[in-house]
């Protein structure tokens, strides 16, 4: 059985170009890019390159301005140090309620360690509450730290008007941007974002390669300290094959993006549209204008997302209930309860999402497979009933 | 993904007994939706009072399904007095095992079987007894303590898989693991060191003031108590009150708990003996 892998949102599949991109720097280029010789110089070079090729895909002004971290959850963390060390003074710092555990549970570990932790609250369609992170930026603030897209529902914030809002305050701004990176264009040369992170894996580069993205005069002390690596800026060598993928994917999503916003987005309507139809009592999650192209979260009522999803598995099909990275937890997802989402629908919500490799056929798997599995456990729950 | 015997996955995708069984003569219903799970247990018995039908309604996971339906099944045939003896336990061997985050289901199974034949006995529903800790989950501090004496729970990770307590906003986890250390005979105080050189009477009153204050509180919460009767030398003759009298495992008590704390904490040299 093909699986029909609707779970991009948690990892994507390497492309065969990014493969084929990596696979001389695990065999005859295995210079060390630190190395005084040019078996590593040209290593080294390919390095440049790679950085040359995220900073395109984010439009940003500079190559410099892009570290190469291990994971976006590292990235997260480079970025909120810095700015602690570069206000070593401010004891305030802002996030949202829907942030990923990468950024949640990193600002719950700081405020044990006595910051002032501010998070903004978001209404029943994910959408940031504006007025009340105005009111909340003071002059003990160091840094405000806001996703771009949310990973559960898709939903995209408002960066620009953060980053605005930040500048005009002199407070740092960074966004974690794992899911939007490669879905929806960036320019950083005129955005207001200081740092931004982003993770290989998300967009068809491998597991274990992110990248932190530093505006030019940004200040920033090492997370990690050791080596030369990275301008100084990260110490350790180099994941040099990943380095080179990360940067194979970002050239790939550039030239993919145009297909990410139509054909993927049309897929993923049909989906959406086609189980609405089909399916009573369900409901999508998610700002419905401001959107990732390629996610789909929708709230089956009165049954649990384990079952469908391990029922959905029966066909090979392949999705999410909430984050993947909290499915081992027995509460809904906090994002789902940070949108007012009722218990009798957050427990039973299925994240579908999407990528470049899915097919139209897929869908019709999903459309045909889905409505008869919710059917069944539905007639199985206590709290359903047809009337 | 969860790893599942091939039992559980048989019994969640292919349920035995789904439904609700007509003018049942036992219903049990358990969980919440806001919890994540719930069933609603039914049952009939046939005129030798055997139970002749059972069917169940559950909202939840694969585990949870699974074992509903084993409950279902494990019931049909036997009698009341015989059903009552199933424990979670049972109901997970029957699926030959849950993983051990997913216990809270096979519980969830047992209590639907005791609250269906109080209700065809018209025994009076259970009150919940003691100071809710885990609010997310509705679990009390009695629930936690009995779980973790009767099943040996032993980590904040058992109580969750076992209860669900723990489980949602994390709040209560250093309730719960006091809750455990206290129930294990552990301290939550930092340890002290244990005194030297006491003469008589300042070692009499660093054995009252230890068990006042390190040993009581555990023996209480278990619904027992310890008196200290005398010491003569190195002996410390005590009285073991309440539940701890007529405990089995009270000489466990007293040596493993009782005369640890006090060697830890008063001297390494003190016998602690029964009065």
């Amino acid at each position: 059985m093909t699986p029909v892998y609707l779970d991009n949102n948690a990892t994507t599949r390497v492309a065969d170009e990014v493969i084929e991109a990596m696979l001389p720097y695990f065999t005859e280029l295995y210079g060390n890019p630190s190395s005084m010789h040019t078996f590593g110089g040209q290593v080294a070079q390919k390095i440049q390159t790679a950085r040359q090729q995220v900073a395109s895909l984010l439009g940003a002004a500079s190559s410099d301005e892009i570290l190469f971290t291990s994971c976006g959850t590292e990235s997260d963390a480079a970025a909120v140090h810095a700015a602690l060390r570069a206000f070593p003074e401010r004891k305030h710092l802002i996030t949202s309620t829907v942030e990923h555990p990468a950024i949640k549970a990193l600002f719950e570990k700081l405020a044990k360690e006595g910051f002032r932790i501010t998070t903004i609250p978001v209404d029943t369609r994910g959408r940031l509450n504006m007025d009340l992170l105005e009111k909340s930026l003071d002059e003990d603030t160091a840094i405000v730290s806001m996703m771009w897209a949310n990973n559960e529902t898709g939903t995209l914030f408002p960066v620009e008007a953060i980053g605005k809002l930040c500048r005009e305050k002199g407070i740092l701004f960074h966004t974690d941007a794992v899911q939007a990176v490669g879905k929806i264009p960036m320019d950083l040369k005129t955005m207001p974002i200081d740092l931004l992170s982003l993770s290989g894996h998300k967009l068809h580069a491998p597991k274990g390669v992110g990248a932190l993205y530093i505006r030019k005069g940004t200040p920033f002390t090492p997370y990690i300290v050791g080596g030369h690596q990275e301008h100084g800026r990260r110490a350790g060598t180099e994941n040099v094959a990943s380095i080179i993928g990360l940067g194979r994917a970002c050239l790939m999503a550039e030239e993919k993006m145009a297909e990410e916003n139509t054909r993927v987005r049309a897929m993923r309507d049909r989906l959406e549209k086609e189980l609405l139809s089909r399916i009573p009592k369900c409901f999508v999650n998610g700002d419905l204008d401001a959107r990732l192209p390629n996610t789909c979260s929708i709230s089956f009522e009165y049954i649990e997302g384990e079952a469908i999803l391990l029922m959905m598995n029966q066909y090979g099909i392949c999705a999410s209930s909430g984050s993947a990275c909290t499915s081992g937890s027995l509460e809904p997802s906090h994002v789902l309860r940070a949108m007012g989402v009722p218990h009798t629908a957050a427990h039973g919500t299925i994240r579908f999402s999407l990528s470049i490799y899915n097919t139209e056929a897929e869908m019709d798997t999903v459309i045909e497979k889905l409505p008869p599995i919710v059917k069944r456990l539905r007639d199985m729950s206590p709290f359903w009933s047809d009337s | 993904m969860w790893d599942y015997t091939d039992k559980v996955r048989e019994h969640f995708l292919n349920p035995k007994n789904v439904g609700e069984v007509e003018n049942p003569d036992g219903i049990g219903e358990v969980g919440s939706i806001a919890c994540g799970d719930a069933l609603k247990l039914t049952f009939r018995l046939g005129e030798d009072k055997t139970i002749t039908e059972a069917k169940f309604k559950t909202f939840g996971c694969a585990s949870a399904i699974a074992s509903s339906s084993a409950l279902t099944e494990m019931i049909i045939g036997k009698t009341l007095e015989e059903a009552e003896k199933i424990s979670n336990e049972n109901i997970a061997e029957f699926l030959g095992g849950l993983p051990k985050e997913k216990i809270h289901c096979s519980v969830m199974g047992q209590e639907a079987l005791e609250k269906a034949i109080a209700y065809y006995r018209g025994e009076p529903e259970k009150v919940l007894e003691g100071e809710i800790i885990c609010h997310c989950f509705n679990v009390t501090d009695v629930d936690i303590q009995r779980a973790v004496k009767e099943k040996g729970l032993k980590t904040l990770e058992d109580v969750t898989g076992y209860l669900k307590a723990g489980g949602g906003c994390g709040n209560c986890h250093e309730e719960i693991s006091n809750i455990i250390k206290a129930s294990q005979g552990i301290s939550i105080m930092e340890p002290k060191k244990p005194a030297a050189g006491l003469t008589n009477l300042q070692k009499i009153r660093k054995i009252e003031e230890t068990l006042e204050v390190e040993i009581k509180p555990a023996l209480i919460r278990d619904g027992g108590n310890i008196e200290l009767v005398d010491v003569d030398g190195n002996r410390v003759l005590v009285r073991l009150q309440g539940a701890c009298a007529t405990c089995p495992r009270s000489r466990i008590t007293l040596k493993d708990h009782v005369e640890a704390r006090l060697r830890n904490l008063v001297a390494h040299d003190l016998v602690v003996e029964e009065a």
